[in-house]
């Protein structure tokens, strides 16, 4: 029997709500797995529906001169699927796993703020409603003085400025209507929310730490939340003042960009650019991290060169910042400045090829395990590879005039996100499954998902290489006959859809598996750090009690020693280790305070969409309804009891069930 | 010159051995098919970045397929060595990415330098961005004409551009790469085409509605049909048309529809409107017509005319509701204007 502590009851309007299951459960949970269980699955949803809107790209650029998207159409679906997939799909699903993962890699129960981690999960929820509102309320139209033929279309009522924004023409005159605006004040809103996170995680990181997890001792992945954490913190700032240029020049009449008011177009770009270049490594860091678990655990060797792989990525992250004019290299700079930039940019391969030299190096020599998630950190290196290559062509600047603006760009970009980041985050959503659900994922279908998503990937974008260097320009509705580029660009098309098919082969997977999986061991993959050291699924409170580390990858080298020729040999009683943790792990000797849950990181959350409105609308009403939601949530949140009284209550011998997140 | 030869068989080369005749057959807007000194020292720099980067593709992808093959687990394997890493390696591949990438920096830097270089006796000319199409205009021989940019062949062209409204970027890929249009500063570019040969434009920066019909070609003529060109563009229209011709109903109806609110012919309406359409004084010898979207024949003429929008959303030209008639009349006029 253990003793669990629960909150007493109580009666005040700020006491603190109770739910352990049910909707209401979630909804107030404070609790980093579940956040980040959530942050998964709205990504997810974003991430199809991002998706889906390349795919209605795809249908209308199959063939020359189509007509299955107006004009105003295919630019909203441009605008919304860059927009969608960097801020609403691999960013958040990013944040799910340094949700997850990052307290279980360092041995801690929580974050370090965890009311704050709730805020910023309903942050990103509250501005990705407020962004795509744009299709039920959100107006666009032709360009002062011009004309349309057609009515604008809901589709054709979102932002269609680009995901990037350039001024002027995302400015009042050229895009007028509400969209764009939609589109300022929700990138702000999701601004704000990964600018928590941010300092929620370096926090975290730096004061949570276990006994013994000393810096050089943490896992790769904590080391990259820790980075992009920081690459957060000093880029999200830059983007929040340009987006307020933005929403004043179309609000207020300002001219920050605006050249009639001696405002300049170009330094949008360079605000832009200043923080759009980190976050590409914001984007593609995670994946790193993922796979620098994945390949050791199934190469069963050591991460090869780790502080090496560390200080590379912090190199990275570093120099990011100083290699964003690389995307204005055919703007109004000048020759010092291309050659400047172009240098910076060829600098940041080094530390890129370092790492990947470094994970060549980890596999080889190694037992290698081919499952799913091992064959997607593989891919990852394989494609990676090409988009890094790809991308230093770039960095020769009088090629790059030529690329700018081209399918090639958009081939090398999607091979880094795509390729990159996103077949790293599925090589972690399959090696973490058993983790979070103790169920063990389908390994045929996993196989069948890779496959189908690395040829399918493969025949969507390589075709974009040559298609951009023979003349196919971005962003454009419609090409001639006469450019020759329909037979690749119908290819392409096609590749778009296998990688559809793909998809839904990993959703009936997760489906699948989630209720009629095998059961997980807690250490499915004989596996090196220290999460895997407690019960799969996760009890909620982590860790029955804080773990001591003694080294990096402490949990293997508690299996496994090394013997005269250096090899692996798994220590006598390791099986007895392996039991006597499990059980540990499920029943806490110690009573365990986790922190309660809470409604007012939800309230304050949700007062933000009401004060977008209020500035597009210019209502004082709905103003006044956001600053009382942002009241309430901000005096409730300070008010609320940070300690319960408690009471002790035996628990109930099924609470091992209901401790867990069916 | 080994190299150089070796480089002049790369079209067959990459065709044949990496994208497996993927490479489009008489694609206009082909970057790789330099026509002209600058498109070519691009296009040089490129191949040279592309065989290093193919060289260390199949060396990265080589080790990572042969790791896959040669280290793939197997029952009676042992357990591997524990390796942690080796500063030897790590210094190597720092040193020998940087020395490559030192290899590709110098003519990189060089050609930046080169490009932006204002050649000598250059012929200048204005480019004007407007949504959505391209204005020209001849300095020197106060000559102004849109979509279609006439140059002397083996000549160099220093443009000096500027927009009128967004951001727009002139891509002429066989002849150099791209420069942006940016509204209140001037950016330049050097042209220079080897012969006398038509070659495509296309607006590189996403320009809002109609940005993919942003268009234009570069029309490049012997020196002798060149300076004969100059010499007819500085004639204004005839404006002596015979009162019972079909032409000269269409030169009325430009002059009574709405038509002068925008365009300006020289010799017949002269006072430019405030928005900024093509200059149409010799719009009959132009080929392209509507930001070079469309081919100049009647067909197309009457579509455009009918409504304008319906060829490119946003357009600022109105739809006048002109009749048959007049759309008739019209097109016969602007045949006139040569």
């Amino acid at each position: 029997m253990t003793k669990i502590i629960e909150p007493k009851k109580q009666r005040n309007i700020f006491s603190r709500p109770s739910s352990e299951t049910g909707i209401w459960s979630w909804i107030t949970t404070v609790d980093h797995k579940r956040i980040g269980i959530m942050y998964g699955y709205a990504a997810f949803f974003f991430l199809l529906v991002g998706g889906l809107e390349a795919l209605l790209l795809r249908i209308q650029l199959s063939q020359p001169d189509n007509n299955f998207l107006s004009a105003a159409e295919y630019n909203a679906m441009f605008t919304m699927h860059g927009t969608t997939m960097i801020f609403l799909a691999i960013m958040p699903i990013s944040a799910a796993f340094f949700n997850y993962l990052l307290p279980l890699q360092i041995g801690a129960r929580d974050v370090a703020f965890p009311r704050l981690n709730a805020l910023s999960f309903w942050i990103f929820i509250a501005g990705g409603l407020f962004l795509y509102s744009t299709f039920l309320f959100g107006t666009a139209g032709a360009p002062e003085g011009g004309y349309l033929d057609e009515e604008v279309s809901r589709l054709a009522s979102a932002p269609n400025g680009g995901w990037f924004g350039y001024q002027p023409n995302a400015g009042l005159k050229y895009s007028p209507g509400t969209a764009m605006d939609y589109w300022a004040i929700g990138l702000q809103i999701l601004g704000i929310a990964s600018l928590v996170s941010a300092f929620n995680f370096i926090t975290t990181i730096l004061n949570m730490r276990t006994k013994g997890m000393r810096l050089m001792r943490m896992p790769v992945f904590t080391w990259m939340t820790f980075a992009v954490s920081f690459l957060l913190a000093f880029s999200l700032p830059i983007i929040a003042i340009a987006l307020f240029f933005v929403t004043f020049d179309r609000q207020f009449g300002t001219t920050f960009f605006l050249t009639e008011g001696g405002g300049d177009p170009v330094l949008w770009q360079h605000l832009f650019w200043l923080f759009g270049h980190p976050e590409v490594y914001i984007l593609i860091l995670p994946a790193f991290g993922i796979v620098s678990e994945v390949l050791p655990t199934f190469s069963r060797k050591p991460l090869f060169g780790y502080p090496a792989i560390v200080f590379a990525g912090f190199g990275i992250a570093f120099i990011g910042f100083g290699v964003w004019a690389h995307h204005m290299f055919a703007s109004a700079i000048s020759p010092v400045a291309q050659a400047g930039f172009g240098l910076s940019t060829m600098i940041i391969a080094v530390p890129t090829g370092v790492k990947i030299f470094n994970w060549l190096g980890t596999i080889w020599g190694g037992k290698l395990t081919l499952n799913t998630p091992m064959l997607f950190a593989l891919g990852f290196i394989g494609m990676f590879v090409i988009g890094g290559l790809s991308g230093v062509t770039h960095s020769v600047v009088p090629a790059d005039t030529q690329q700018t603006d081209t399918y090639y760009i958009v081939a090398h970009f999607h091979y880094v996100l795509f390729g990159g980041a996103l077949f790293g985050i599925f090589s972690g959503l399959y090696f973490w499954f058993p983790k979070v659900w103790g169920r063990m994922y389908n390994e045929t279908m996993g196989k069948i998902h890779f496959w189908l998503m690395l040829i399918g990937f493969n025949v969507t974008f390589g075709p974009m290489h040559w298609l951009g260097l023979q003349g196919q320009v971005r962003r454009t509705w419609v090409y001639a006959e006469e450019t020759n580029l329909g037979f690749w660009n119908l290819i392409v098309t096609i590749g778009a859809f296998i990688l559809a098919v793909a998809i839904l082969v990993f959703m009936a997977n997760w489906i699948y598996s989630r209720r009629k999986g095998e059961k997980a061991p807690f250490d499915p993959w004989d596996a090196r750090t220290i999460e895997w050291s407690i019960p799969s699924p996760t009890p909620v409170w982590n860790f029955s009690k804080a773990p001591e580390i003694k080294s990096l990858d402490d949990f293997w080298h508690q299996k496994y020693g090394e013997d005269e020729d250096g090899r692996a040999v798994r220590r006598e009683g390791t099986d007895e280790l392996l039991l006597k943790l499990e059980e540990e792990g499920l029943n806490p000797d110690e009573e365990i305070h986790l922190p309660s849950p809470s409604y007012f990181p939800l309230i304050l959350a949700f007062g933000l969409p009401f004060l977008g409105y209020a500035i597009i609308y210019k209502s004082v009403p709905l103003a006044l309804v956001g600053v009382i939601l942002l009241l309430i949530g901000g005096f409730g949140w300070g008010t609320e009891p940070l300690e319960e009284e408690f009471e002790t209550s035996e628990e109930n011998p099924d609470a091992k069930e209901s401790s867990t997140y069916e | 010159m080994q190299i150089k030869k070796f480089l002049k068989t790369r079209h067959l080369m990459l065709c044949s051995f990496l994208f497996i005749t993927a490479c489009i057959e008489n694609a206009p807007l082909d970057s790789l098919s330099p026509a002209g000194p600058y498109a070519r020292t691009i296009d040089d720099l490129f191949w040279l970045t592309f065989w290093i980067a193919v060289v260390i593709f199949f060396i990265v992808q080589g080790a990572l397929l042969f790791s896959v093959f040669y280290f793939k687990d197997s029952p009676d394997k042992p357990e591997p060595k524990q390796i942690h890493g080796n500063n030897f390696l790590e210094i190597l591949w720092t040193i020998i990415p940087v020395i490559i990438l030192a290899s590709i920096a110098v003519p990189t830097v060089r050609t930046i330098f080169d490009l932006a270089r204002e050649p000598e006796d250059a012929l200048k000319i204005e480019v004007i961005g407007h949504q959505w199409w391209f204005e020209y205009k001849y300095p020197d021989f106060e000559i102004t004409t849109a979509n279609v940019l006439v140059i002397p062949e083996d000549t160099p062209i220093r443009l000096e551009m500027w927009s009128n409204d967004v951001l727009h970027n002139y891509w002429v890929p066989k002849l150099n790469g791209k420069r942006y249009l940016v509204p209140g500063q001037k950016t330049y570019l050097n042209l220079h085409a080897d012969n006398a040969e038509e070659f495509w434009a296309q607006c590189g920066e996403y320009c809002g509605l109609s940005h993919s019909k942003m268009r234009g070609r570069v029309l490049s003529l012997s020196q002798s049909d060149f300076d004969s060109w100059v010499m007819n563009q500085q004639k204004n229209a005839a404006n002596d048309l015979d009162q019972n011709s079909l032409a000269y109903e269409g030169q009325q109806v430009y002059l009574n529809a709405g038509c002068t609110q925008c365009h300006v012919i020289d010799g017949v309406w002269d006072v430019q409107g405030e928005q900024i359409a093509p200059n149409l004084t010799h719009f009959g010898i132009r080929n392209v017509f509507a930001g070079a979207a469309l081919k100049n024949n009647p067909e197309n003429l009457t579509k455009w005319l009918a409504n304008p929008a319906q060829i490119k959303p946003g357009t600022f030209m109105p739809n006048l509701e002109l009749t048959e008639r007049e759309i008739e009349a019209l097109i016969e006029y602007l045949g006139t204007l040569k």
